[in-house]
């Protein structure tokens, strides 16, 4: 059994390409479900999520250039300017390699810490091209930066339970 | 010899400043020539396709669920809306031989005067299928596209007012720009008395505001404000607004109107995309306004006096 403290030690599967494609996608299409009203205003970002987790977890595989490709998809869904999101997931992506060392040396908790100004940088991109085309700025549009931090340590659970390798149950 | 470089035992590209720069540059670029011209369109037409599929797929658990529950409703229920469906009926069929009477009472009328004859407006039903995802602009997809001829600027109404325009049409949907958008105007007359003005959207999902309209102005709550026509878009007499709250603050020059949207502009899943836009005599050029500004302003005046009486 891996005792609790040894988090480092941890040996987790390498994420095959597939493996990650498959975790955007899934965060594509959440981002993509019909919200409403005051859910709206609250959701959190699931994209931006997965991609931090696999530019903090795996840099040399996801950067921001997958970041950016995912976000003009996003642009084209949400019928925003040609590239909001990808400006967005850009500097999210660059926050993510360029501390990536740092995060993973705190726990969940710290690491959040860690995790919510990077997603307050990229919500700032997002809100300030939005004012620079609309001319206000969209103050409640953060609330979905606060949601999505706290949403970090479930979704690196999540991710990280799912990466781990299958115990065959016969084995010794 | 040419040994001078740093040994680098991984090679790994660009640095990410290097391409943080780059994707940023790249991302601007975009944004400004998405902003000022219309080049992309075709771009975002050819990925609105390729992800179209999976924006149905998202949709679909809310439908899935919509149609199970309608399992569950039991005969009472039915039997209920049945007849409340009856009542409305009958009351509309009574208000419809009205209104066939008066139509061609209207057109007889028109046809003595020599005005254009008002012409009925083919619709087409559409389904919501997929929401904004910001909820600073209200927009939403609907189910028809290019391919059934919607066509950008149409008006896009459900069974009580307007919701709102199409504002781009891709092959199988396309997107609705609501009522309610933050300046998103409609020109609009008051029922009672005719008065013309343009009402705003607010961002707000039920408020909408009458700038510009001066403390004196004769307005009441309870207004119905019905679209006007005159600017050649939106078909005339249909409701969009009543006016729920009025400021008057005399250290205004305007007062403070709040309206309601009539149609329930977030609650339908299904509307109506009304296809025929009214045809207009053609706009004067400038040249012609400009060199003789006596007769224009002649004619202004005399058109404001056919409206007084």
């Amino acid at each position: 059994m891996i005792p609790s403290g040894a988090k480092d030690q941890e040996f987790l599967l390498p994420a095959s390409t597939s493996f990650i494609a498959f975790s955007l996608f899934v965060a594509v299409m959440l981002n993509w479900l019909p919200w409403h009203g005051w859910a709206l205003a609250l959701r959190p970002d699931f994209v931006a999520l997965v991609l931090l987790y696999w530019c903090t977890h795996k840099p040399h595989h996801v950067g921001i250039g997958i970041a950016w490709v995912v976000g003009i998809f996003a642009d084209v869904a949400d019928a925003s300017l040609f590239g909001q999101h990808a400006l967005a997931y850009s500097v999210l992506a660059f926050g993510g390699i360029v501390l990536h060392r740092r995060v993973q040396m705190f726990d969940l908790r710290q690491q959040s810490m860690h995790v919510f100004p990077m997603l307050l940088l990229a919500y700032a991109a997002y809100a300030a091209v939005h004012w620079q085309i609309r001319g206000y700025i969209a103050w409640e549009y953060f609330l979905g930066a606060v949601v999505s931090a706290l949403l970090w340590t479930p979704m690196t659970l999540l991710l990280q339970a799912l990466r781990r390798p299958h115990r065959d149950p016969n084995e010794l | 010899m040419d040994d001078t470089r740093s040994l680098r035992f991984f090679n790994r590209g660009p640095s990410p400043v290097a391409r943080l720069v780059f994707f940023c540059a790249l991302s601007v670029l975009l944004l400004f020539v998405d902003a000022r011209y219309q080049y992309l369109e075709s771009t975002r037409k050819v990925i609105a396709v390729m992800i179209y599929p999976f924006q149905r797929l998202t949709a679909l658990p809310g439908e899935v669920v919509g149609r199970i529950s309608v399992y569950f409703e039991t005969q009472n229920q039915l039997l209920e809306n049945n007849a409340q469906l009856h009542q409305q009926h009958d009351l509309d069929a009574a208000q419809l031989t009205q209104m066939s009477a008066i139509q061609a009472e209207n057109a007889q009328l028109r046809t003595l005067q020599e005005l254009e004859q008002r012409v009925d407006y083919p619709m087409q039903m559409a389904e919501i299928v997929y929401v904004e995802r910001d909820i600073f602009k209200r927009k939403l997809f609907v189910n028809k596209g290019s391919q059934t001829k919607v066509l950008p600027g149409q008006v896009v109404v459900d069974d009580t007012g307007v919701v709102g325009q199409v504002t781009r049409v891709y092959p199988w949907i396309s997107e609705v720009t609501l009522v309610t958008d933050k300046d998103h105007a409609v020109p609009i007359q008051v029922l009672r008395n005719g008065l013309r003005a343009v009402v705003f959207g607010s961002g707000d999902i039920s408020e909408m505001s009458l700038r510009y309209m001066p403390v004196s102005a004769d307005l009441v709550e309870g207004d119905v404000l019905v679209t006007s026509g005159i600017d050649g878009i939106y078909p005339p007499n249909l409701p969009v607004a009543k006016i729920i709250k009025i400021e008057r603050d005399p250290a205004y020059p305007f007062s403070r109107i709040i309206c309601a949207p009539l149609a329930g502009v977030d609650r339908h899943r299904a509307l109506l995309i009304v296809s025929g836009l009214p045809k207009m005599p053609e706009l004067p050029t400038a040249s012609d306004a400009s060199s003789d500004p006596d007769r224009a302003g002649d004619h202004s005046k005399k058109k404001l006096r056919r409206r007084k009486p």
